[in-house]
């Protein structure tokens, strides 16, 4: 991606540089949103269904989080991994799969959270029904998830779209490498430095574009889904 | 085959619920044994749906006790309730009562089909039950209250949304349920229906129970004014 | 149901399946950490150096670019396997530190003070960098500092400190301190008509120049040398000493000093290879 080439003739002649950074962003924050929901729709879900000293706290924490600064979060990996942190020795530092541990600790929050809130509502709702057919509660928290399942796309998308957009983790736990850890966003803060204004604000059109069809893509499926499921 | 009358019957003793500064329960004493159903009349706030749930095992007793089939710790696998306002999981109409098969250890092949013949549903299984008139989304849940083959079945005001031709097709099912042998406990505003589908008639008002008998006792030669004058206002109306 | 259960096999296998594609084979077996300037790679050399570095030795370099404070900082946590910096004093404390192994000058540019065109503080030309510093400091003209212990925020210090003026003491609002990197700082000069200093590389793959233009160069003392140091494997076990020492060898053998004078832009060389000028 040198000399006077703008993102459109990158995008039609298909450059192959370009294509590599789209795909990388892709898998670290598609990868990150999947490790996120692993880990944030079973804790929100629970957190929904329990009752325990200091849970407001826990809430409030939680949400909060949700704005947790991307460069405090990469930082944070940064530590971690580093050869002279407590996990250097897994060598992760300056990969991406560093970059998707740092963007699953951004995402983690906000699909915690706002699974929680999408529970909690339809606990409301189920709580008598559930009770009456004796569901323990590992099974209520599988058939709230499960019956939320298209209000979860939303947290699931709000999540990947934090994942996407973010520079300031990625950047510093993946060291933005040419070929190996650069995604858009890094390319486009690269561009900017470089001062080719008009390249950068291309690939940003282009990040712009891939998220809105991905958004398309999930609402496509989630009113596909409804329709089946009602 | 379990033993099918495992949680019958279900006996409150001086059955009492508090609220805040409401009693909303007030030391009832009832039994439900196997038999004809037994119908829940009174004015709204009786107390008709606090009995249901603490008979189904949902609302702690603030005092009294209750118990199936002499205990009183017995999980609700034999009981069943539908509530007056039954949420549809969203799922389809199959999956709504395979998920309450799911609760239980009753074979799941073929009852699926069995029990949405039984509620006239046949051929909906597939639908969305969110997309059910609310007619079928009643019997759908009925269905599914079914599924967990209860030895006493609670419903709430079943027909209360309902217009003649629904509540007719709900009231065949609950007679069919009840000739198979399973306990039909239900409120109703609706003293016709009362008549047709009672064996015995229990009057609640504010929390206390006024008169428990036949139907036939009960309608024809009252023992207490209350009951006299709430029949005779219903049928004022 | 059966198809309920296959649905969810089929979910699980699908997330194992993406969890392990984050992962595929992404550790290459010949490849090497690099922390090194902004200047270095926004002035395009990397890209051209690095390709005909894997055609020779087969190595992958992974470059980060940073300021030199930092760079030299991934190296001391071990995190890089060489560095290839350009702020000689810092690199010597570094190698007095016994964090690095060796330096071996590499190559210089040098520095250019930019400005407006319209040059408020009128140092279009001067020879001596001192009296245009000066100027500026006397018209309290607009100067942004890089201000992130880069190699380029090391020279401009040292060269105010040249020019007889205690920038810590002197500087007001007029100087601007940003924390960034060299486009950055270049894009904010661009943006607020002032003055800043660069290296040369920099300024000539830089695309904004706008209202930019270079106002005073060649001045000796805006000389800017470049070395390279393997980070020390003693102190830091992970490091790739064989890969590490093959790329700098690379980079101060004939062939590598010839591709780097080789790399123009526009026909202007950015870069003058001097690895034989040992006291360099």
């Amino acid at each position: 991606m040198t000399g006077e080439t703008s993102a459109l003739q990158l995008v039609l002649t298909g450059d192959p540089g370009l294509y590599a950074i789209v795909g990388l962003s892709l898998l670290v924050s598609l990868s990150a949103v999947l490790c996120a929901a692993l880990i944030g729709v079973p804790f929100g879900a629970l957190l929904a269904l329990t009752r325990f000293p200091g849970r407001a706290g826990v809430i409030v924490v939680l949400n909060a989080l949700m704005g947790l600064p991307p460069v405090v979060a990469g930082l944070a990996i940064y530590l971690l991994l580093s050869r002279s942190g407590p996990l250097g020795s897994l060598g992760l530092l300056f990969t991406p799969q560093a970059m998707i541990i740092a963007q699953t600790l951004l995402v983690t929050p906000i699909i915690a959270a706002l699974t929680r809130q999408t529970v909690e509502d339809l606990w409301a709702e189920y709580r008598d029904e559930l009770a009456a057919l004796d569901v323990g509660p590992i099974g209520r928290v599988a058939t709230l998830v499960w019956d939320a399942r298209f209000s979860l796309v939303t947290a699931l998308l709000a999540g990947f779209g934090r994942a996407a957009a973010e520079v300031g983790a990625i950047i510093i736990v993946g060291g933005n490498i040419d070929g190996f850890t650069r995604t858009m966003t890094t390319a486009i803060a690269l561009e900017t430095s470089k001062g080719d204004l008009p390249l950068a604000i291309g690939l940003g059109l282009v990040l712009i574009a891939i998220i809105i069809l991905i958004n398309a893509l999930a609402w496509g499926a989630r009113r596909a889904g409804e329709r089946y499921a009602g | 085959m379990r033993a099918p009358l495992a949680d019958l019957p279900v006996v409150l003793a001086n059955a009492t619920v508090v609220a805040g500064a409401v009693t909303i329960l007030d030391r009832v004493s009832l039994t439900f044994a196997a038999g004809p159903p037994t119908v829940l009349i009174g004015p709204n706030g009786a107390g008709k749906t606090t009995l249901l749930r603490a008979a189904m095992g949902l609302t702690r007793l603030t005092q009294g006790e209750i118990t199936w089939g002499g205990r009183a710790d017995a999980p609700p696998t034999r009981r069943a309730i539908l509530f007056q306002l039954p949420v549809m999981l969203r799922r389809s109409a199959a999956a709504n009562i395979d998920y309450a098969l799911g609760m239980t250890d009753v074979p799941r092949t073929q009852r699926i089909d069995e029990l949405l013949a039984l509620v006239g549903l046949q051929g909906l299984g597939r639908r969305p039950a969110r997309r059910l008139s609310g007619g079928e989304q009643q019997r759908l849940a009925l269905a599914r209250a079914l599924a967990r083959d209860p030895a006493i079945l609670f419903l709430d005001e079943p027909t209360a949304s309902l217009d003649p031709a629904a509540t007719k097709a709900i009231e065949d099912i609950i007679r069919a349920v009840a000739a198979r042998g399973v306990k039909v406990v239900m409120s109703t505003h609706d003293l016709g229906q009362a008549r047709r589908l009672g064996g015995d008639i229990v009057l609640l008002h504010r929390g206390r129970l006024i008169e428990h008998g036949p139907a036939k006792d009960f309608f024809d030669s009252p023992r207490s004014d209350e009951t006299r004058k709430f029949i005779a206002a219903e049928l004022l109306v | 149901m059966l198809t309920q259960f296959n649905r969810r096999l089929l979910i699980a296998a699908a997330i194992g399946g993406a969890i392990a594609a984050g992962a595929p084979a992404l550790a290459q077996d010949k490849s090497i950490v690099v922390a090194s300037t902004t200047s270095t790679q926004d002035s395009g050399l990397f890209e051209y150096l690095l390709p005909l570095v894997k055609a020779k030795t087969g190595i992958t370099v992974k470059v980060i670019s940073q300021g030199t404070g930092q760079a030299l900082d991934t190296g001391r946590r071990g995190d890089a396997d060489v560095v290839f910096v350009h702020a000689k004093s810092a690199e010597e404390k570094f190698l007095a530190e016994g964090q690095g192994v060796k330096r071996y000058p590499v190559m210089y540019n040098d520095f250019v003070l930019i400005g407006p065109k319209s040059d408020p503080a009128g140092i279009k030309g001067m020879k001596d960098v001192g009296k245009a510093l000066t100027a500026i400091m006397d018209k309290k003209a607009d100067f942004i500092s890089r201000g992130d212990k880069s190699g380029t925020h090391v020279a401009e210090l040292a060269l105010w400190k040249a020019s007889g003026i205690d920038i810590e003491a002197a500087k007001g609002p007029w100087y601007k301190s940003i924390g960034q990197g060299m486009g950055a700082a270049l894009n904010t000069a661009g943006a607020g008509n002032a003055y800043v200093l660069s290296d040369r590389g920099t300024w000539i793959h830089y695309k904004n120049k706008d209202q930019l233009a270079v106002l005073v160069e060649g001045d000796k003392r805006m000389f800017n040398q470049y070395g390279v140091m393997l980070v020390n494997p003693e102190k830091h076990p992970t490091v790739k000493k064989d890969l590490g020492q093959a790329f700098i060898d690379y980079l101060i053998s004939p062939e590598g000093q010839k591709a780097i004078a080789n790399y123009k832009i526009n026909g202007e060389q950015l870069f003058y290879p001097n690895a034989e000028d040992r006291g360099a």
